[in-house]
């Protein structure tokens, strides 16, 4: 009887196994089981990127974070932009005719010259000219009922229950339309800029300069009071710094004299709004179904959202209404030879379409990006030994295993700079007697960033010399004499000795406060908390030591570090700042006394006040790039050398990597809308994938092997004690 | 029964109260609506004004508990409490701090958590439940040594070695599944196997461990002794007779954990790139959306209540002796 049963049971176990293998030998047929992506996309002109984390806004007014611009700058259009492939980078028109010129107009009304003092300066007007024929993507809130009336008959701004019950994404909309963008969709923006309910990051800022912004934005507020929930028609409140001029052209007025309004231009914040958009997004049943200008963008962009999904993807297609534009004719030297000029007057876009998926874990991104399933990557610290070789000198190259894949590296230092400070305001680390500017200058050359380079950030900076990264005007090659000698024609950091030597000086001798005689105790403020911190904290404690200060760390919450920077109550902190726009003056007025934290809530971390700097910065901020802009930044950065408020940290260096299919990049740190000039050879990248990703399938077989050689037994044995005897030793009906 | 359940839900109104509470003096005392308008908001160019706004516009400016600017129940009414927190007793979760809705994003987001908690449970169920069994038949043989030994060893391994060892073997050396991401309907497959494979084989060591001492205390029982007397085969003991009797321990451990299956899991969910609601709370505490926070944990409370109640009556469906009062 046990016979057949075990003949039984083997024959449905081979059968079993003969199914599984042929499955296997058929799936072998179909590649790259691993290919997180539809297999009938390969043929499709598409480039492949990454998110780490969902974007908070995508409405223009809103989004200033890099994560949050990636898209934003691809469907707006703002009125400029960064040339893709020149360096320094220059400003040139995107949606305007041409990059405007401000006229300045004194008290009186009359136009003053270009190099007017700021002082004489009673408002700057900005007139702008946008290229007529520009169209919109295809969008609901474009559509009417009667698409060949021109009047506000629109078929979705009034939406009923019923159709809102229907609707789930935007997609959902049956009709689309599009129209030609014009001057008024640039005021409406600026306007909204003031809405007390959109709160744009820049508003604060922005009331400085534009004309009559804070009290537009009193008037939208008075108006909520009535119905905080009505949607407010902003043509009808009108702005006295920004108008339209007529339907090409528009007009900004600024209080002030103030040259760096341009790079504001080129931002999204100054993007189009179509009123009709603000309206369809409006309507409070779209709100409860998460449909909304933040999270559906609408453009005259090259590429348009079509995917929002920021869970798990996000799409971006080519926009079929874009006029199209072609690839700069002309770069930097060594453009050329680099390949960057063979799409030179072609015209863009050239990729249909962007997918970018959620990939929150650094390990699932590196490997997907070997397997082929992106295109590009960043180097992550836990990767960085695998790609990267960073020989005796600093300079980076390739391993041989991402070499042999064809995967190239891009570095460029990043227009940012982090660097240490002292709380000016202190009554030991601060102030701008010489004991405490020597004690900080000790302590400026005990800091060694050359070693925190090395070990946290895998050698990727330079040490900073002043507040300019490399790239931005008024950045010079030199050192800064508190802290470095030049050796050899390189910069070298001054000895310990030499500041123990200051210290001494001080009043500090080894580290003993001479009018006390008590231990000189110092803090460093942060909110770095945790073992991940720990590497780091340590680190700041061993620089100390090496001039036997005893550092004492204060970590925090970031709430409570933010507040503590706020109140001026930190001593020494860490801090840093990413370039809005190519301009020094942005990195200088992190030392402008009018800006500093403390009270007034500036950007000026350190509290630091010095009043020949300041007057020298209110000079430069209005001087043109030029031998007298840059006499000014030296005589600027020497004072805050002398007085070191910072210790100067260092500039980061992004490393990128890229598969050999994707042409045309360049590191533009400044410029967002870069997408559209990238290109795919998806041939290339489909060959590689194949090769890279076939399936490995005989540690399956093994496995089934192994199964089958466990089960059998353990099957054999089950049915032997079924037929063994009651009184057999068998150990059933024992207890365990 | 009508009347125990119904005096149950009544015992957890003080209990999600609590719950509520807690949460509430966390996000708010601990962390001011001044905290969270910054972290929003962001640093650069950042105004009190900005701040102001920001709360007005949520709500935020509101007195914590107690509005004694207002009048009647209003006091009440209009404070951060009730907008905040009180009204998620009716399932009103409100918008995140963000302005997004949060019930819409947990219709949403539940599906994924769903795809792989179902089939989690009720495969391992199945493997650890025939594992155990077949321990306890070969109990005190090799193989039942054998199987113990192997069982503690997995169940001491930590579940991110499972998952980035699965990664690293499944994916990235044998490329038979995408190493991580999700997608729609059927496609959506391909991404759940791995993550299923490495929480089967995460749980199996602790699951069989667990199932396995149930089964061998029901073994030795009288009613066993007197199935084999009557001359059963082994197999019906196990599957029909034992099995049965161990119910009750097994639903303990399953029901109770149904209804917060579809909370999702925050590490799997975020190493694979799927989008639940476990990758939905990692999401807010890192962007400190306190809003969706409180929401997560409220319902989260809500769900473990619903489960022990449903435990509790999933006993009177196994166990004709249980009755409840």
């Amino acid at each position: 009887m046990a016979q057949p049963a075990l003949k039984g049971f083997l024959r449905v176990l081979s059968t079993l196994c003969c199914v599984i293998a042929a499955g296997l030998i058929s799936a072998c047929e179909m590649q790259q089981w691993n290919n997180p992506y539809l297999s009938a996309e390969s043929d499709e002109n598409i480039l492949y990127s990454s998110f780490a984390a969902r974007p908070k806004h995508l409405d223009p007014a809103q989004s200033y974070s890099s994560n949050e611009v990636q898209f934003t700058a691809q469907i707006y259009e703002p009125p400029l932009q960064y040339h893709y492939l020149k360096r320094p980078y220059q400003l040139e028109p995107l949606a305007a005719e041409s990059v405007p010129v401000a006229v300045y107009y004194d008290a009186d009304g009359n136009v003053l010259d270009d190099n007017a003092d700021a002082g004489l300066v009673a408002k700057s007007v900005y007139e702008i000219k946008i290229k007529p024929g520009i169209q919109y993507q295809p969008h609901p809130a474009f559509s009417r009922t009667n698409p060949d009336s021109n009047d506000d008959t629109f078929s979705y701004h009034a939406l009923s229950q019923d159709q809102l019950d229907e609707i789930d994404v935007l997609g959902d909309f049956a009709q689309t339309d599009s129209r030609e963008l014009i001057a008024a969709d640039y005021v409406y923006q600026i306007k909204r800029l003031a809405h007390p309910k959109i709160h744009s990051p820049i508003f604060g800022l922005m009331i400085e300069y534009i004309d009559g912004l804070l009290d537009y934005s009193k008037v939208l507020g008075k108006q909520l009071e009535s119905d905080e929930k009505a949607w407010i028609d902003l043509r009808e409140h009108a702005l006295s710094g920004v108008e339209v001029v007529d339907r090409y052209t528009y007009r900004i007025t600024l209080k002030t004299k103030y040259p760096q309004f341009k790079y504001w231009l080129a931002m999204p914040f100054f993007a189009p709004i179509p009123w009709e958009v603000d309206r369809f997004y409006a309507q409070p049943g779209l709100t409860k179904k998460n449909i909304t200008l933040d999270w559906y963008p609408v453009g005259t962009g090259p590429y348009m959202l079509t995917v929002n999904n920021p869970n798990r993807q996000m799409i971006l297609e080519r926009n079929p209404s874009f006029r199209g534009e072609a690839y700069p004719n002309e770069g930097e030297p060594g453009d050329e030879a680099a390949g960057l000029l063979v799409d030179a007057g072609k015209t863009m876009p050239f990729i249909d379409k962007v997918v970018f998926s959620l990939e929150k874990e650094q390990i699932p991104y590196w490997n997907k990006f070997l397997q082929g399933y992106y295109d590009s990557s960043g180097v992550g610290s836990d990767s960085f030994d695998q790609a990267v070789n960073i020989s005796g000198g600093g300079d980076a190259t390739l391993t041989a295993e991402m070499t042999d894949r064809g995967i190239s590296l891009l570095t460029t230092v990043a227009t940012s700079t982090y660097y240490g400070g002292f709380n000016m305001l202190d009554p030991v680390i601060g102030g701008y007697g010489e004991r405490a500017e020597l004690l900080r200058r000790a302590i400026a050359i005990a800091l060694d960033y050359e070693e925190f380079i090395s070990i946290f950030n895998n050698g990727r900076g330079i040490p900073g010399q002043g507040p300019i990264p490399p790239g931005i005007f008024g950045y010079e090659e030199g050192i800064n004499p508190y802290v470095y000698d030049m050796v050899d024609g390189r910069p070298q950091r001054k000895s310990i000795a030499e500041a123990r030597a200051l210290l001494v000086k001080a009043g500090y001798a080894d580290g003993i406060d001479q009018s006390t005689g008590e231990p000189l105790l110092l803090y460093y403020d942060t909110a770095a908390v945790g073992p991940a911190a720990k590497a780091t904290l340590d680190w700041w404690r061993k620089q100390f030591k090496k001039i036997n200060i005893q550092l004492v760390i204060r970590s925090t919450d970031y709430n409570r570090f933010q507040q503590k920077m706020r109140d001026g109550k930190a001593q020494i902190f860490s801090w840093g700042w990413n370039a809005d726009y190519p301009d020094p003056e942005n990195f200088l007025f992190l030392l402008y006394g009018p800006n500093k934290k403390a009270q007034l809530n500036g950007e000026n971390a350190a509290n630091y006040v010095n009043k020949e700097f300041d007057h020298l910065y209110e000079s430069m901020k209005n001087l043109p790039n030029g031998p007298e802009r840059a006499s000014v930044i030296k005589k600027m950065i020497d004072i805050a050398r002398k007085d070191g408020p910072w210790l100067w940290g260092f500039h980061p260096k992004v490393f990128s990597l890229q598969h050999e299919w994707l042409k045309n990049t360049k590191p533009a740190d400044v410029a967002n809308n870069t997408l559209k000039y990238k290109r795919v050879d998806q041939v290339a990248r489909d060959a590689r994938r194949a090769e890279w990703n076939q399936p490995v399938l005989w540690p399956l077989y093994l496995i089934i092997v192994a199964l089958v050689a466990l089960i059998t037994p353990a099957f054999i044995a089950y049915k032997q004690r079924q037929r063994a005897s009651a009184i057999s030793n068998s150990t059933i009906g024992k207890p365990a | 029964m009508l009347a125990y359940i119904i005096r149950r839900l009544l015992y957890a109104i003080p209990i999600l109260i609590g719950v509520n509470l807690i949460t509430f003096a966390l996000f708010f005392v601990v962390n001011t609506p001044d905290d969270v308008a910054r972290v929003h908001l962001g640093d650069k160019y950042l105004n009190e004004e900005a701040v102001a706004n920001w709360k007005a516009a949520r709500g935020y400016d509101k007195p914590l508990i107690y509005n004694p600017g207002a009048s009647g129940f209003d006091k009440f009414q209009q404070t951060i409490f009730f907008e905040k927190s009180a009204k998620l007793f009716v399932f009103d979760f409100g918008a995140a701090d963000d302005g997004r809705d949060i019930g819409y994003d947990i219709r949403q987001r539940m599906w994924p958590s769903l795809a792989i908690a179902i089939p989690s449970l009720i495969i391992g169920l199945l493997i650890n439940v025939t594992v155990a069994m077949m321990l306890a038949f070969f109990r005190a043989s090799y193989i039942d040594i054998v199987g113990v030994i192997a069982g503690v060893t997995l169940m001491s391994i930590s579940s991110m070695f499972y998952i980035i060892g699965g990664q690293y073997l499944i994916s990235k050396s044998l490329h038979l599944v995408p190493i991580s991401g999700y997608d729609e309907g059927l496609s959506a497959i391909k991404f759940l196997v791995l993550p299923i494979i490495v929480g089967l084989i995460g749980g199996i060591g602790s699951g069989t461990r667990w199932y396995r001492t149930i089964f061998l205390e029901e073994i030795n029982r009288d009613y066993v002794r007197t199935a084999r007397a009557k001359g059963l085969f082994e197999s019906i003991v196990l599957f029909k007779h034992v099995l049965k009797n161990a119910m009750i321990p097994i639903l303990t451990g399953v029901v109770v954990i149904l209804p917060i299956l579809f909370m999702g899991s925050l590490v799997t969910e975020s190493f694979f790139g799927i989008p639940g609601l476990g990758s939905y709370v990692i999401d807010a505490i890192q962007a400190q959306d306190f809003a969706i926070v409180r929401a997560m944990v409220f319902l989260g409370s809500v769900l473990y209540i619903v489960g022990l109640i449903l435990t509790d009556i999933s006993y009177t469906l196994v166990d004709p002796r249980v009755r409840l009062s």
